[in-house]
């Protein structure tokens, strides 16, 4: 084991390299693309036994993943954005396929407008498809995901796809100190892949991913696959108890953050967390018992964790860097859903923050704050907020007026 | 190309050494059925007859990647009439999934995973709407990466599957459900074939050739040919298609025949990008008899005869075998 300054697709390349992978389909974009060109490298030195292709779009992308997976090889592939949403379809095919593929989602703003830096509608898109999906906040995270995401997806009782997602940008070009694991140590977590399923070879021909006519065949796959999801919870905490084990590492399906002893909670993703865990520091030093917890599995959606962790609490703000047009934040709506049933249950506020990358201040996560604590006072939660400051509204105006629209 | 069997025109490029051994009659043809009957496609289906012709060529250590079309309810589960194993993947990517397949199977040979004799060859077959539309960029990507596969499109001029609408392969004047003949637009489909041949072979692959079900020898001898080939073989199958032509389902060799002897359909082969044509009829028979027959040109005939469309079909033909030479 040793300690490098890893960028998060750098981070991410060193996890795809610990695990193996026999086969790696391509297609460039960015923040995504450092990944695919690592590997590439890597491959070329000799350094990695891999076969690598770049294939013509990310739909042939994920198809091949997916065709490489179900012929028995272990497969990776990459992508963001615009990509995941061009290979949309076969998202929802690869996870019927029952296969055990990892791909990295290096989250990218949706167009329109075209843009380049985060937020999360590229991969909660995919929140329906069976993708199971580990959402990162640093980069040691993303390398240590990867390897379990592997572990997770080959596991009988799963057999599922992952989508491991990291935020382009803030994640996927900062650097941070990654502890790389020997590969000797990998292979004890993570044996060779030996599939019993789905197979390829000319002594036992086999039918994948034929036909169904009728409801009642088409529900029972998929209900079958809503099971499969289901038991990753149970098989995710040995995963995660092997993995501490194996490398000293705990990550949970959540993770908590000043949550005990917390009134007030704070929920988000991803590496905006960090900013969120420092505006909790701040709160805690203005006497508020602010908390946050962090979404780190998010399929499957862990409820029975959520619940243990927020339902006592007074109140609890989701803050979506992401937006549902007409509804809202989709984590607000999924957490909601958890809590509806609960005797007790928390004042659940809804903020809209950080798309495209744009910063959430320490002034943003203040008024968050305080809404929070007003929200208690007058049992009133408010409708989602659309987080915007004074100072961008000006900006913005000027901007028009430069456009010839002010 | 001579009917010895002769590999000549390798130049080095890919070429096992062998030399294939050519069937002479009908009677040579394998006896063994690799797609079983029971299938679920229309009586008289002229791409079905042409697959089953393509298995016995190909054998059973195949494994077929379907895009959506008509083929794709061969296999439902969970039956299957295949003898080999199968995997659909969608409308726009067989070639991808092929690519997936065979790459996975090298690494897992490669690296002692995966008995050589497990080895399979990766058979893609798509319908025209797949083939001449949709897939068009896996496709040229795959010929591109010169991936060793085999590409099977049944070609029955429309989105067959979906109940016959235009597709990029509907032939001039055809009426389609989505160019339905009428007072404004009286030809039906106003757009050409595309050549998806030449579009193909501009990417010059191994192995070219358009087949017909109804010269199965030509057929099996294309498939022999092309085995010696490590890289793309491709395969345009003009199928007729009884409900989506408007003929009788007894009448799909009769059609399948009669394309070929009015120069419709041109039986021919292309090795590294080299066309020669297989089956040159001794005499052209006239288009007229080809269309006549069918409920996709009626409306050329009745109410009223479209002279210049259908002199149009017709020069259009002669312009195609003049510019081969090939016109007597």
């Amino acid at each position: 084991m040793r300690k490098e300054m890893l960028t998060g697709n750098a981070a991410a390349a060193w996890g795809v390299r610990l695990a193996e992978v026999d086969y790696i389909p391509v297609y460039p974009i960015t923040p995504q693309t450092e990944i695919i060109e690592t590997l590439a490298k890597w491959i070329s030195d000799g350094v990695m036994d891999s076969r690598y292709v770049t294939m013509d779009s990310e739909h042939s992308m994920l198809t091949a993943a997916g065709s490489a997976s179900a012929t028995g090889a272990r497969a990776f592939t990459a992508t963001s954005s615009q990509g995941l949403l061009y290979g949309f379809e076969m998202l929802y095919a690869v996870a019927g396929w029952r296969v055990p593929l990892v791909m990295v989602n290096v989250s990218r703003g949706l167009s329109s407008p075209i843009t380049l830096e985060p937020d999360h509608n590229d991969v909660l898109a995919a929140r329906d498809t069976g993708f199971l999906q580990i959402h990162c906040e640093t980069c040691q995270e993303v390398l240590d995901s990867i390897l379990m995401a592997y572990r997770l997806a080959e596991d009988e009782r799963v057999l599922l796809p992952i989508i491991v997602n990291l935020d382009g940008f803030y994640l996927s070009f900062t650097r941070e100190p990654v502890a790389v694991p020997d590969v000797e140590q990998v292979r004890n977590f993570l044996p060779l892949y030996q599939p019993k399923h789905a197979f390829f070879k000319a002594s036992q021909p086999m039918a994948q991913s034929a036909a169904v006519l009728g409801g009642s065949s088409y529900s029972y796959f998929k209900y079958q696959m809503h099971m499969a999801s289901q038991n990753a919870l149970a098989v995710y905490k040995e995963v995660c108890d092997e993995f501490e084990t194996g490398f000293g590492r705990n990550y949970d399906t959540i993770e908590g953050y000043m949550l005990d002893g917390a009134e007030y909670v704070l929920i988000m993703t991803n590496s905006f967390s960090t900013l969120g865990k420092a505006a909790v520091n701040n709160a805690r030093e203005r006497g508020i018992k602010a908390g946050l917890l962090r979404l780190r599995l998010v399929r499957p959606f862990p409820v029975a964790d959520l619940k243990a962790a927020i339902s006592r609490k007074k109140a609890v703000a989701v803050i979506d860097q992401n937006i549902s047009i007409g509804k809202g934040g989709i984590l607000h709506s999924e957490i909601a859903s958890c809590l509806y049933n609960e005797k007790h249950r928390p004042l659940l506020l809804s903020f809209i923050a950080g798309l495209g990358g744009k910063n959430i201040s320490p002034d943003e996560f203040e008024f968050i704050i305080n809404k929070i604590v007003t929200g208690v006072d007058t049992e009133d939660a408010g409708t989602a907020q659309l987080i915007y400051t004074d100072k961008e509204w000006q900006e913005m105006g000027r901007l028009k007026r430069m456009a010839g629209k002010g | 190309m001579a009917g010895n069997g002769e590999i000549k025109e390798d130049g080095g490029k890919g070429v096992k050494d062998m030399v294939m051994e050519r069937i002479k009659s009908i009677k040579d043809i394998p006896p063994e059925e690799n797609m079983l009957p029971g299938t679920p496609a229309c009586a008289g289906c002229g791409g079905l007859l042409a697959l089953r012709h393509c298995m016995k060529a190909l054998g059973r250590k195949i494994v077929i990647v379907n895009a959506a079309g008509c083929f794709t309810l061969l296999t439902i589960y969970p039956y299957t009439p295949f003898k080999n194993s199968w995997l659909y993947t969608a409308m726009a990517c067989a070639p991808a999934g092929a690519q997936g397949i065979r790459d996975a199977l090298d690494i897992l040979i490669k690296k002692g995973r995966l008995d050589p004799e497990e080895d399979l060859k990766v058979v893609v077959l798509t319908g025209d709407g797949s083939a001449y539309d949709m897939s068009l960029s896996s496709t040229s990507g795959a010929i591109n990466r010169n991936l060793d596969f085999y590409y099977i499109c049944y070609d029955n001029e429309s989105y067959g599957n979906t109940g016959v609408q235009w597709s990029g392969a509907t032939p001039f004047a055809s009426k389609t459900g989505t160019t339905p003949p009428g007072r404004i637009c009286p030809i039906g489909s106003e757009l050409a074939k595309k050549d998806l041949f030449a579009i193909w072979n501009s990417h010059k692959p191994p192995y070219l050739a358009t087949i017909s079900p109804a010269h199965p020898v030509d057929l099996i001898n294309k498939f022999k040919k092309a085995e010696q080939y490590k890289g793309p073989k491709l395969f345009i199958a003009l199928s007729p298609c009884p409900p989506g032509w408007g003929i009788d389902s007894s009448y799909t060799v009769k059609l399948a025949k009669l394309a070929v002897d009015t120069g419709v359909w041109a039986l021919k082969e292309a090795v590294f990008g080299v066309v020669t044509h297989t089956v040159v009829p001794k005499r052209f028979k006239q288009v007229e008899e080809y269309l006549q027959v069918q409920g996709r040109f009626a409306h050329l005939f009745k109410p009223v005869r479209q002279e210049a469309a259908l002199n149009k079909i017709q020069e259009e033909v002669n312009e195609y075998w003049n510019r081969h030479k090939l016109l007597l």
